[in-house]
């Protein structure tokens, strides 16, 4: 099955509203709760990082008996160096992102660590496509 | 499945409106024929329902203060919340005396058990090497969201039993040191929760509860106003436990009194499910300790008090107050070295919200779910007797309702079905038709 939302940017409040609908579906499909842990705190990562630093996107998503894949496409700024942003600690958000307790740094390294394949694909200046695979079993 | 949940419907009373069935935190409820309908799995017990329903229809099923006659040592262990309940009493000795005086022997404060509690909690906090936040297990409908619709956070759940289960077994343990017989004590523990009762009777974590009745606050108040009033100037000193013990009725009273510093303490059941849901997304992981209330206001706020739960905590500050410059207690010497805080049993994950037992039949579902979804109005009426039309899909797959339940989808197929029906009156038969 295929699931799709839009994300806005800079809407603070509401994001992370993706993810949870996605939890919740996984959920109710009986996926082992370990697992359905992992691809919230990955896919909740990549959502905020959307909201933060993108003005927001799209998230495809498709699951099946063996994995879930998503797909988060955004046209924000893109990441320069990926491998540096890969690290921990390393941040470009925004003051006011920061104030409000995002953009710690932990973004990626975190989504990395909770996803069973992490593919990052950006260009600068047109945008970032994050890509996740978590194994249902 | 035997029910195991303590709220009920008086069927009688529902008028069979949509109150509850929007306000349910589980979307445990449907209108069927009329009338509410729980499903009893998906029920945590929370006395939403009983809060907004205007018809009172929605109630708990607590045991009648009659029940203490059946034992020898009659015994009450009363929940803090009970203090805040009357009028210009800052004395709590007056409301502990008013149990004695409806026909208790003695009365133990489950602020006492609250106080031990406190103890364990802080050791296990010291000791932590998980790097998420402990979650309380002091109130049972945060438990049973957490099992239900959070099962990932279980290993996240304070493994201590609660103070009423304590108290209860502090007590019981005295009774027998003094020389009584186990069948003889009755403990009865006075509620102000629906959920409490569940979990005395159905216990999940223990073999056995060592309480034999649960009264609710609410059916016991009259009589205990009575009692109060007459006998304002007579009274033992009855209290054990410090304001520390009490305030645990209230948000935030746990974590004060075990002084945790790095906190979040929340209350109401929706609040608590977002805290929930941000703990899930390894996003608190910067804190030590969330205390959860499932109530707005705490035990203070629970669906079988009396008073408003603010006015309550205006109260608490001052009963703490009175006892701070009267702060002499009890002498009772329990035997504490032997009681026993572990559960007995591990908490289990309840998948109530599973489509079916097979991976690959339930994503078959949750595809039919979003194709009936997409048809439905989404406008979330609740006339269809479903709290919203996400859950009506789902109970349409689950072969619990069905499409034309919604009346814009009925509307639609009368309509459909009277154009038909003009169509085929505009067709003369082949013997007329010209
Ligand atoms: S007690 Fe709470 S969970 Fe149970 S039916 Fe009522 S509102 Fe729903
Ligand atoms: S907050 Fe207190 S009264 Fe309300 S459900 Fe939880 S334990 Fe019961």
């Amino acid at each position: 099955m295929t699931f799709h939302y839009d994300v806005l940017g800079d809407e603070f409040t509401h994001a992370g509203v993706a993810s949870s609908k996605v939890k919740k579906i996984l959920k109710q499909l009986g996926v082992p709760a370990e697992i359905v842990r992992k691809v919230a705190i990955a896919m909740y990562e990549a959502e905020i990082n959307m909201v933060i630093h993108a003005n927001g996107g799209v998230i495809d998503g498709d699951i099946n008996e063996d994995r879930i894949y998503i797909v988060l496409k955004d046209e924000g700024p893109g990441i320069e160096d990926i491998k540096l942003a890969m690290k921990a600690g390393y941040s470009t958000a925004t003051a006011r992102a920061r104030e409000m307790g995002f953009g710690a740094g932990m973004g990626l390294p975190n989504m990395k660590r909770h996803s069973d394949d992490l593919k990052i694909t950006s260009e600068v200046g047109k945008g970032t496509v994050v890509e996740i695979i978590v194994f249902l079993s | 499945m035997v029910k195991q949940h303590s709220v009920y419907l008086d069927k009688d009373r529902c008028t069979g409106c949509t109150d509850c069935i929007k306000r349910c935190p589980t979307e445990a409820i449907r209108v069927r024929n009329k009338k509410a309908v729980i499903i009893d799995e998906r029920c945590i017990d929370c006395g939403m329902c009983i809060k907004v329903c205007k018809n009172m229809a929605k109630k708990a099923k607590a045991d009648d203060v009659s029940i203490i006659n059946q034992y020898k040592v009659k015994i009450a262990i009363p929940a803090p919340s009970l203090y805040t309940q009357f009028k210009g009493i800052h004395n709590v000795n007056k409301i502990l005396m008013a149990l004695k005086d409806i026909g208790f022997d003695e009365v133990i404060e489950v602020a006492k058990g609250a106080e031990l509690v406190t103890e364990k909690t802080k050791e296990y906090i010291k000791n932590n090497s998980r790097k998420q936040p402990i979650i309380s297990s002091a109130c049972p409908a945060v438990v049973k969201v957490v099992q239900s619709r959070f099962p990932t956070l279980i290993p996240n759940i304070l493994p201590l039993l609660s103070p009423k289960e304590i108290t209860g077994r502090m007590t019981r343990t005295h009774f027998l040191d003094k020389g009584y017989k186990d069948e003889d004590i009755g403990v009865f523990f006075i509620s102000p929760c629906a959920a409490k009762i569940t979990n005395s009777r159905y216990p999940t974590l223990i073999e056995k509860s060592e309480v034999d009745g649960v009264i609710s606050i609410k059916d016991i108040y009259k009589s205990m106003v009575k009692a109060i009033k007459k006998n304002d100037h007579h009274y033992e000193h009855l209290r054990l436990s410090s304001n520390r013990g009490m305030f645990w009725a209230a948000p935030g009273g746990e974590v004060s009194a075990s002084k945790t510093i790095n906190y979040v303490a929340v209350d109401g059941i929706e609040n608590v499910i977002r805290i929930l849901e941000m703990i899930e997304d390894n996003e608190l992981n910067n804190v030590e300790y969330v205390e959860c209330l499932a109530c707005t206001g705490g035990c203070l706020g629970g669906p079988l008090t009396v008073e408003n739960p603010f006015v309550s905590r205006c109260r608490m500050d001052k009963l703490s107050r009175y006892h701070k410059n009267h702060p002499e207690t009890r002498d009772i010497h329990f035997v504490l070295e032997s009681l026993d805080y572990a559960w007995e049993k591990p908490l289990k994950p309840k998948e109530v919200l599973r489509l079916d037992e097979d991976i690959s039949e339930a994503i078959k579902k949750m595809e039919e779910l979003e194709r009936i979804y997409q048809e439905l109005p989404k406008i979330n009426c609740g006339s269809c007797g479903s709290p919203t039309c996400k859950a009506l899909a789902e109970d349409i797959v689950l072969k619990n309702a069905n499409i034309e339940d919604c009346i814009f989808m009925l509307r639609k197929e009368v309509g459909q079905l009277a154009e038909r029906m003009v169509e085929l009156a505009e067709k003369l038969p082949r013997s007329i038709k010209e």
